[in-house]
C-alpha cells in the first residue's frame, strides 16, 4: 500500500516536510514502548504511536522505519518535527484512536511486523 | 560504468536539470536599429549563428544567420534588424526542465531560444551546445563525487597500512538529558552508512548503540558517560562507559522486564527493562562489566560478515 493511501485511509495530515507518497508500505508496528519498536519493528514498516517526543523519531530512524503516524490527533512538538526533517521521515497525524487507526490499516490489507524469537 | 547506464543517466539528467542550470547567462544581444551589415559583422566577430534582439532591456525579437542569408540574397544588407527579425519569439522558462527544451528544438527547428523568468524578463539564451555542455558538466561532477565516495568507503582499510587499523568515534553523553539522547547513535549510524556497510549491520549497530546510549542517559550518575565506536576492518566495537552508580546484580538487570527506570522515563516510552536484551539480540558479542558496583562498561561487538 502506498503512503498516500495510508494518509487517506486515516484521514491524516502530514506535519513534516518530506513524504514520498509512492513509497510502498507492507507492515505496521504499533507501540508506545520504544524498546518494543527497536526489538520488533521491521525495516520499511510504519510506526503507529501515541507518543510524540523526539526520541520516537530517533527510534524510528535507528530501526529503519519509514514513516510515523501519531494517533488521537496528538501534534508533535517542533523538536520532534526537526529530527524528522533531518532524517527525512514523514510524520502523519490522525484523529483516530490507536485501535481504530490500526483496525483501518489492517482491514485495508496491511500486516503486522514479524515477531522474532 | 557501462555504456547502457551512461545513456540512461543522460536521459535521467534531461529530466532532472533545469534550463537555468545549463543556459548561457552572459549572452550578447543586438538592437533593432542595427543594420543587417552590422549584424553580419557581429556574427563574424563572435562566431554566433544568431542573437536575441533587445530594446531598453526588453526582448523584442530574435534574429539568426538564416535571416542574414535572406537579406544577402535580396541585397538588403542596409535594412534594419527590426525589419528582418522574428517578432514575439518562442521562449523557454528558466525553471522548465531541459527535456522541454529538447522537445522545442525538435518541434520548432530553431538554433536558440531566449530564456525568461517567471516575470517574462530575459535571463539567458539556450542553444543545443549549452545543453550538451551542461549535461557533460553534470556527469563530470557526479563522476568525481563517485570517485571520492569510492576512495573513502571501499579502500580506506586497504590503502592505509598498519598493524591494527581502525577508525574511532567518541561522544559524550549527558546524564538525564533526554532531549540530547540519541545524538551519538545517530552520528554513528550515519558514519557506518557512510562507510558503505551492509544495511543489516548498520541497523543492528544503530539499535544496540541507541539502547546503550539511552541507558547512560537514564541511569548514569552526573555528568554522564561516553560512547565510543571503533570501526575495524572485520568488526565494529561499541562501548558505553559511565562512572556510576553501577549495576549491583547484572543477572537481574539482564532479565526481560526488570528495570529501575523512573516514571518520567517510562512515560517517554523507555525504561521497560528490555534495552539490554535488545542489545544482546543485535550484538554478535556483548559484555557487561560493573565491578564493585561503581562504573559500568558495556561492550558491544558486531562482526562485519552478516550473520
Amino acid at each position: 500500500m502506498k503512503l498516500s493511501e495510508i494518509l487517506s485511509l486515516l484521514e491524516g495530515t502530514l506535519v513534516s516536510e518530506h513524504a514520498d507518497w509512492d513509497l510502498e508500505i507492507g507492515k505496521v508496528a504499533a507501540a508506545d514502548l520504544m524498546s518494543d519498536v527497536l526489538a520488533f519493528a521491521d525495516p520499511e514498516s510504519v510506526l503507529v504511536t501515541g507518543l510524540v517526543n523526539p526520541q520516537v523519531v530517533i527510534t524510528a530512524d535507528m530501526a529503519d522505519i519509514v514513516g510515523i503516524i501519531f494517533v488521537r490527533g496528538k501534534v508533535p512538538p517542533p523538536e520532534t518535527v526537526a529530527v524528522a526533517r533531518e532524517e527525512r521521515i514523514p510524520l502523519i497525524i490522525t484523529s483516530y484512536t490507536m485501535f481504530e487507526a490500526c483496525g483501518r490499516l489492517y482491514q485495508a490489507g496491511l500486516k503486522a511486523v514479524d515477531l522474532e524469537s | 560504468m557501462s555504456k547502457v547506464s551512461q545513456v540512461t543517466r543522460l536521459q535521467e539528467l534531461v529530466y532532472e536539470l533545469e534550463i537555468a542550470e545549463v543556459m548561457t547567462r552572459d549572452f550578447l544581444s543586438v538592437t533593432p536599429q542595427m543594420t543587417m551589415r552590422e549584424f553580419k559583422e557581429f556574427l563574424q566577430e563572435h562566431r554566433f549563428s544568431g542573437a536575441p534582439v533587445m530594446e531598453d532591456g526588453e526582448l523584442v525579437g530574435i534574429i539568426s544567420i538564416e535571416d542574414l542569408i535572406e537579406a544577402l540574397a535580396a541585397g538588403e544588407l542596409g535594412c534594419l534588424v527590426e525589419a528582418k527579425m522574428t517578432r514575439d519569439p518562442v521562449v523557454l522558462k528558466a525553471n522548465d526542465l531541459v527535456v522541454r527544451s529538447v522537445d522545442y528544438f525538435g518541434r520548432f527547428g530553431y538554433g536558440r531560444f531566449p530564456v525568461v523568468d517567471d516575470q517574462g524578463a530575459i535571463v539567458g539564451v539556450l542553444t543545443k551546445g549549452d545543453i550538451t555542455r551542461g549535461l557533460l558538466r553534470k556527469l563530470e561532477v557526479e563522476y568525481h563525487q563517485e570517485e571520492i565516495r569510492r576512495a573513502r568507503v571501499n579502500h580506506i582499510f586497504d590503502d592505509v597500512s598498519s598493524d591494527h587499523t581502525s577508525i574511532s568515534l567518541r561522544y559524550d553523553v549527558e546524564a538525564r538529558n533526554f532531549e540530547r539522547g540519541g545524538r551519538a547513535s545517530r552520528s554513528i549510524k550515519r558514519a557506518l552508512k557512510r562507510f558503505g556497510l551492509p544495511r543489516q549491520i548498520v541497523r543492528r549497530a544503530a539499535i544496540a548503540t541507541y539502547e546503550a546510549e539511552m541507558n547512560v542517559v537514564i541511569h548514569a550518575d552526573d555528568p554522564g558517560g561516553v560512547i565510543t565506536a571503533e570501526i575495524q576492518p572485520d568488526q565494529i566495537v561499541i562501548e558505553a562507559i559511565d562512572m556510576g552508580p553501577g549495576i549491583p546484580d547484572i543477572d537481574l538487570a539482564m532479565q526481560r522486564g526488570f528495570s529501575t527506570a523512573p516514571d518520567w522515563i517510562r512515560e517517554m516510552g523507555f525504561g521497560a527493562g528490555m534495552g539490554l536484551k535488545n542489545i544482546d539480540r543485535c550484538a554478535d558479542r556483548m559484555e557487561l562489566l560493573s565491578p564493585h558496583g561503581t562504573r559500568t562498561t558495556l561492550r558491544i561487538v558486531i562482526y562485519m560478515d552478516e550473520r
